[in-house]
């Protein structure tokens, strides 16, 4: 009996069902965490591809990450969602034309003729001790050098970007220099002073 | 903040002399008091239960003066008196709520004849809320049981009284 | 005979030879963290000059079955306006990625449940997600401490996280594989050819990163008994609670193994190659040598908790991202060049 199969519409059910759910839920908190169950599933499909390297990463950077970052926003907000539900009709007639152009330009891009099975050769099969890690690393490192390094240094300028907009100092606010504060010694603080005794008189 | 201060931060020293120190402790001789076999000494001045004292003859020493009464500073303590068939006066009531005591022994100290006493017995319970009353039968009855070593502790702390 | 129970184990079918394999390793990963719980009590107790627990059982041994029959036997009390669900799959998810990750830990040479080319990432990745099952009851059980819990945890689990994972990138350079079994065979040698050695920065990041990790004092601010109360699990009671306990007690192991296999050198024995020891010791079989090592570690779990206190919450955050970042980059650079240059006797 082949286990592949089932494997597969059992993860790629789940992935639909939780990828229609991420829209459909009224609570963004839902929203998030089927979000997270489709990064899951979506990885644990990628195994099946023998993408190991891939699958793993996207668990860790996006739903080990990403997501909680995410979740963290979302579980702060106080949203009253018969509020939401008010403006439905009014962005019904601008939203689904923007939905039927998105459907129309996918369709274009990714229609049933760039796909199929006379298209694509069968995946080969590799050996157990074969590393797609490797090499990944291998084409990564030689044949696209520079825009993997073009990638970072967007990813560079975008830290920065980051860091210079939130990094603003109020002269009136009072904060902790924790730096500052660690760096303290006893001797900074305490003067231990020596005296003599004195005799009370009489 | 010199060279000094960034090795001993990055060899972690402060937190090794911490660990030291509770390392040593982990083979320091325990203290632990096993407690209902074993138990720490106990003062003869030790206040726990209430007991009610008579004279060698059998007579309760309570005369119902209620000095105890008036001294508890938590209104523990319930006296109602009246005179007996021989024209002595003795209490026909005597409570202490051991809910409102704290122990503090003024009861004994003010009382002239040695009645009300506080025994060294502390491992006491009670299983209902109305128990908590000390009745002047069981009063005396504790008196009763701990009579020798109540004694023996008056005995002792004599000279400095 | 050994033949024999070869013959009736290849007999058997393979999802059930998985599943065996499965019990082979949960259960005693279980009893472990039953008898660490006590372990810690009895450390912190005679490390507090006290002798900790000796009621239950002879010298309190039966203590951890005590304490699980009471919890048992509680009642799970789901509060109002908590979302019921949710309440209730958090604790699992805490406790399933603690136990999932021991897929690929390698207990003695090609003993190991599988033996995955990208094991040390699917460690790391299973392991980013146990923060899902504290954000999730933390928000789900309605209260303001086990809310501000959940994100604290979170924002300590990510910054943290990230020095981990530079201190891993530390171990697959200088072992060339993200094999768990390949990580320990390039540590052959005696204990000075282990990378504790070479990666020394690394490794306390690691270890250290680890204890932020599992929420274990003194980075324990997600529980933080005396400021908000006991943190995501304020609400949790009877087994529910339970789950979240063993959930921190299975990643303090798992913790524990892992630094044992990145940096210890794993099953190998601390005496190869060292003459006349080697030979002495020969008969210890691997999986003593690795236990014996995660014991030690978990030792050290118990000794800080009984040392030092509670961190700030924003020195926290910096020693994560101002400290324990910068030393892994730099490390990182070092370790390059010592791979590049073959420096003995680790690299050559």
């Amino acid at each position: 009996m082949n286990i592949e199969p089932i494997v597969f519409y059992l993860f790629s059910t789940i992935l639909v069902l939780a990828s229609v759910a991420v829209v459909t839920v009224r609570n963004s908190v839902f929203a998030a965490l089927f979000l997270v169950l489709a990064f899951f599933t979506c990885a644990a499909l990628w195994i099946l591809l023998e993408a190991e390297f891939l699958s793993l990463v996207l668990v860790l950077v996006y739903v080990g990450a990403v997501m909680v970052l995410f979740l963290f926003v979302v579980m702060m907000l106080d949203i009253n969602d018969t509020l939401l539900r008010e403006g439905f009709t009014k962005y019904l007639i601008p939203g689904g034309l923007v939905a039927i152009v998105i459907i129309v330009e996918m369709a274009i891009v990714v229609g049933p003729e760039n796909f199929g099975l006379d298209k694509f050769a069968d995946p080969v099969a590799r050996a157990a001790d074969y590393s797609n890690t490797k090499e990944l690393g291998m084409l990564l490192y030689t044949d696209y050098v520079y825009p993997f390094e073009l990638a970072a240094v967007l990813l560079l300028v975008a830290i920065i970007a980051a860091i210079s907009l939130t990094m603003r100092r109020r002269p009136e606010t009072k904060y902790q220099d924790p730096a500052k504060q660690i760096l303290v010694r006893r001797e900074d603080r305490v003067r231990v002073v020596k005296m003599e005794s004195e005799k009370i008189k009489e | 903040m010199n060279l000094k201060h960034y090795i001993k931060s990055f060899l972690l020293w402060e937190l090794v002399l911490g660990l030291k120190l509770t390392g040593k402790y982990l083979f320091a001789k325990k203290i632990t008091v096993q407690y209902p076999e074993e138990k720490t000494p106990q003062s003869h001045r030790f206040r726990g239960l209430h007991a009610q004292r008579r004279y060698d003859n059998g007579e309760e020493r309570c005369i119902a003066c209620k000095l105890c009464e008036a001294v508890c500073p938590a209104l523990a303590i319930t006296i109602e008196s009246e005179q007996r068939d021989d024209g002595s006066r003795r209490t026909t009531q005597y409570d202490i709520d051991l809910f409102k005591c704290i122990y503090c022994g003024f009861c004994e100290e003010s009382c002239p004849v040695d009645a009300i006493v506080e025994t060294r017995h502390f491992e006491y319970i009670f299983e209902n809320r109305e128990d908590s009353i000390m009745t002047k039968a069981k009063l005396l009855e504790v008196g009763d049981r701990f009579e020798s070593q109540i004694a023996a502790d008056r005995e002792k702390d004599a000279p400095y009284r | 005979m050994i033949e024999l129970l070869q013959t009736t184990w290849n007999e058997v079918p393979l999802a059930l030879q998985i599943i065996l394999k499965i019990i082979v390793i949960v259960v005693p990963i279980m009893l472990s963290v039953a008898y660490l719980t006590l372990a810690e009590r009895k450390v912190i107790g005679y490390i507090q000059v006290r002798i900790g627990p000796n009621r239950v059982g002879p010298r309190g041994l039966l203590q951890p079955i005590a304490d699980g029959l009471k919890l048992a036997l509680k009642e799970v009390i789901i509060p109002n306006n908590s979302n019921h669900y949710l309440f209730l799959l958090g604790p699992l998810l805490t406790l399933a990625p603690a136990l999932v990750a021991w897929a690929v830990i390698p207990f003695d040479e090609g003993v190991v449940l599988t033996d995955l080319n990208a094991g040390l990432l699917y460690a790391l990745a299973i392991m980013s997600l146990g923060v899902y099952g504290i954000l999730i009851s933390g928000w789900a059980s309605n209260s303001k401490y086990a809310l501000i819990s959940a994100v604290r945890m979170g924002a300590q689990m990510v910054s943290y996280g990230i020095a981990m994972g530079f201190a891993l990138v530390g171990v697959v350079l200088a072992a060339g594989s993200l094999n768990l079994q390949e990580i320990v065979l390039a540590q052959e040698g005696s204990f000075i050819h282990w990378f504790w050695l070479p990666l020394a920065p690394l490794f306390l990041v690691y270890f250290i990163s680890g204890v932020a990790e599992t929420n274990r004092a003194p980075f324990d601010v997600a529980e933080g008994e005396s400021e908000i109360v006991a943190g995501f699990h304020v609400e949790y009671s009877g087994m529910a609670f339970a789950l979240f306990f063993l959930a921190e007690y299975a990643n303090m192991i798992l913790i524990s193994v892992l630094t044992a296999v990145m940096f210890l050198g794993g099953w190998l024995s601390p005496f190869q190659g060292i003459p006349g020891l080697e030979y002495l010791f020969s008969w210890v079989p691997g999986i003593v040598w690795l236990l014996a090592k995660t014991a030690l570690l978990l030792f050290f779990f118990l000794w800080f908790r009984a040392t030092f206190p509670r961190y700030r919450y924003d020195q926290l955050m910096r020693l994560g991202w101002k400290v324990f970042i910068p030393v892994t980059i730099v490390w990182l650079l070092v370790t390059g060049l010592a791979v590049m240059v073959h420096l003995g006797p680790w690299f050559d």
